[in-house]
């Protein structure tokens, strides 16, 4: 425990110690959030979608998670470069435990970051529908964030360098995001779109806090969250296995 | 009396694909003892260091480290040696502090004993002062001499040091290497080392390996070498033993291996 303790300490830390990270996470999603909310706004009320900002909130929400977890590996690869990692595979503790130390820091400071978004919402005039159901949905994203920063893990234990990370993470990111639901209502799309939502694991992340936030659901919240919580193990287990066979 | 070897290698090898980086390679290192790597640019030293600390699968032979089998009994092994790497290692947006701290978690350095121990390794290197300094405003002499007190906290029977003058001042370089014989006369340490710098294996160690092209080539104290070689010194020695063509290396163990197969697709 307290390897891991230590490890998610560490995250969390350099995490505030980088303001520059926290602007540039709050930035992209409030220029979705804006652009997007007052731009297509108007449209989506005369097609009858009503409130499109309140649409649009729980969706931004888990791409700020999405984006922030995902940017955990690139942490990994920042410990290639400048070595610290050598001094955590060569220590005398479980592999597992250093990937889930560092992945659970780097999934708290994306929850924290998605939480952010959603206090910055509230200023421009979100309101959740039932405050009481606020902190399902703060675990919700902190589910996600386990899984996607499990995932980035994974990714980043194999990945050489940071090119090639960054290549990776824009070929499997924006598929994630744009086909999974957060952006548009998946009642109307063509079957074909609607399909690949449905395979999209992150569709039932955007579900889960529309249907807790703004009483909105596409496939049901039981469903969604077993679904979320198989991703959790999948990826985990994806994570710690990637991250034993590194070699230095 | 006899003393049970610190490290023994028999018939070690890794090959990286066709290439063989490090070729049956036997040797046995007595405890307490200060013991020298030497060898050209990608001769394999690093390989085998690698190898040594777990960080690197052998593709053969045998690895033993304080009597636990390096391969089969990792965190036995990894808890009984410190390691200061050929670059730097430390998390350079912590303070030394906060280094030394997750050093101690990670090798379940108890408690109460932490403190205390963090505080006279980081005086024993003169960074006392500076401990709540952000690691990335210190000098390169200063995060290797954090790195060596980091290395020293879980009080490890081997340390190993790869290339750890690389790019310090001789000052910075007297320094670490009287630190180093210190602790291995007062705690019996042994210390395993490779450097590029003739003169200080020379100054420092008690025995002296030349590996080549994978190979080990010879192995004694200076004198033996000299004799063996019929030269006066040990760089007379080394340079008769190695030649004199100049060699490149690949920026980790199997790069080059890598490199050779990339260009044989282009063909």
């Amino acid at each position: 425990m307290r390897v891991i303790y230590t490890l998610w300490l560490r995250q969390v830390k350099r995490f505030f110690r980088a303001r520059s990270r926290i602007i540039g996470a709050i930035g992209q999603p409030l220029l979705f959030l804006i652009a997007l909310g007052y731009g297509i706004g108007s449209i989506y009320k005369t097609a009858g979608g009503g409130s499109y900002i309140d649409f649009l909130v729980p969706g931004i929400m888990a791409q700020t998670v999405l984006f922030a977890a995902m940017f955990y590996g690139a942490m990994i690869m920042f410990d290639k470069q400048f070595g610290f990692l050598k001094e955590t595979l060569v220590a005398p503790v479980s592999r597992t435990k250093i990937m889930l130390g560092g992945a659970l820091g780097g999934a708290t400071t994306a929850t924290l970051q998605g939480l952010l978004v959603f206090l910055i919402s509230l200023c421009l005039g979100f309101r959740p529908q039932h405050w009481a159901l606020v902190p399902l949905a703060i675990i919700i994203l902190g589910l996600l964030a386990v899984a996607i920063a499990s995932f980035s893990s994974g990714i980043g234990s194999f990945v050489q360098d940071m090119q090639g990370f960054q290549a990776i993470n824009q070929f499997l990111v924006f598929p994630l995001y744009f086909l999974s639901g957060a952006l548009y209502p998946l009642q109307h799309v063509p079957d074909w779109l609607r399909i690949v939502a449905e395979i999209n694991p992150m569709s039932y992340a955007v579900d889960a806090m529309r249907d807790t936030l703004i009483g909105q659901t596409h496939f049901g919240l039981l469903k969604d969250l077993v679904v979320l919580l198989v991703a959790v193990v999948v990826m985990v287990t994806f994570g710690a296995y990637r991250f034993r066979h590194i070699e230095a | 009396m006899a003393l049970k070897p610190a490290i023994s290698v028999s018939h070690l090898t890794k090959r990286f694909g066709d290439f063989t980086a490090v070729d049956d390679v036997s040797f046995t290192v007595k405890e307490g003892e200060l013991f020298a790597l030497l060898g050209p640019n990608g001769a394999g030293k690093s390989t085998t260091i690698k190898m040594l600390t777990t960080l690197l699968q052998p593709s053969g032979g045998e690895l033993h480290l304080n009597g636990h089998d390096v391969t089969k009994a990792q965190d036995a092994a990894r808890k009984s040696f410190g390691i200061v790497f050929q670059d730097p290692s430390v998390d350079t947006e912590m303070t030394a502090y906060e280094n030394m701290e997750l050093h101690a978690a990670l090798y379940n350095v108890r408690g109460s004993e932490t403190k205390e121990r963090i505080q006279t390794l980081l005086e024993l290197v003169e960074l006392w002062d500076r401990k709540d300094t952000l690691v990335k405003n210190y000098s390169g002499g200063m995060k290797r001499r954090l790195e060596i007190a980091r290395g020293l906290l879980h009080h490890p029977k081997v340390l190993f040091l790869d290339e750890p003058t690389l790019g310090l001042d001789t000052q910075t370089r007297n320094l670490l290497w009287d630190y180093v014989k210190r602790l291995s006369r007062e705690e019996g340490m042994t210390v395993f080392f490779t450097t590029h710098y003739l003169e200080e294996a020379e100054a420092v160690a008690d025995r002296i390996a030349i590996i080549d092209h994978g190979h080990l080539i010879a192995l004694g104290t200076t004198k033996q070498l000299a004799r063996q070689t019929g030269t006066k010194s040990l760089e007379a020695a080394y340079l008769e033993l190695t030649g004199k063509t100049v060699r490149d290396e690949a920026a980790k163990p199997g790069d080059e291996w890598r490199a050779r197969r990339r260009a044989r697709m282009m063909k």
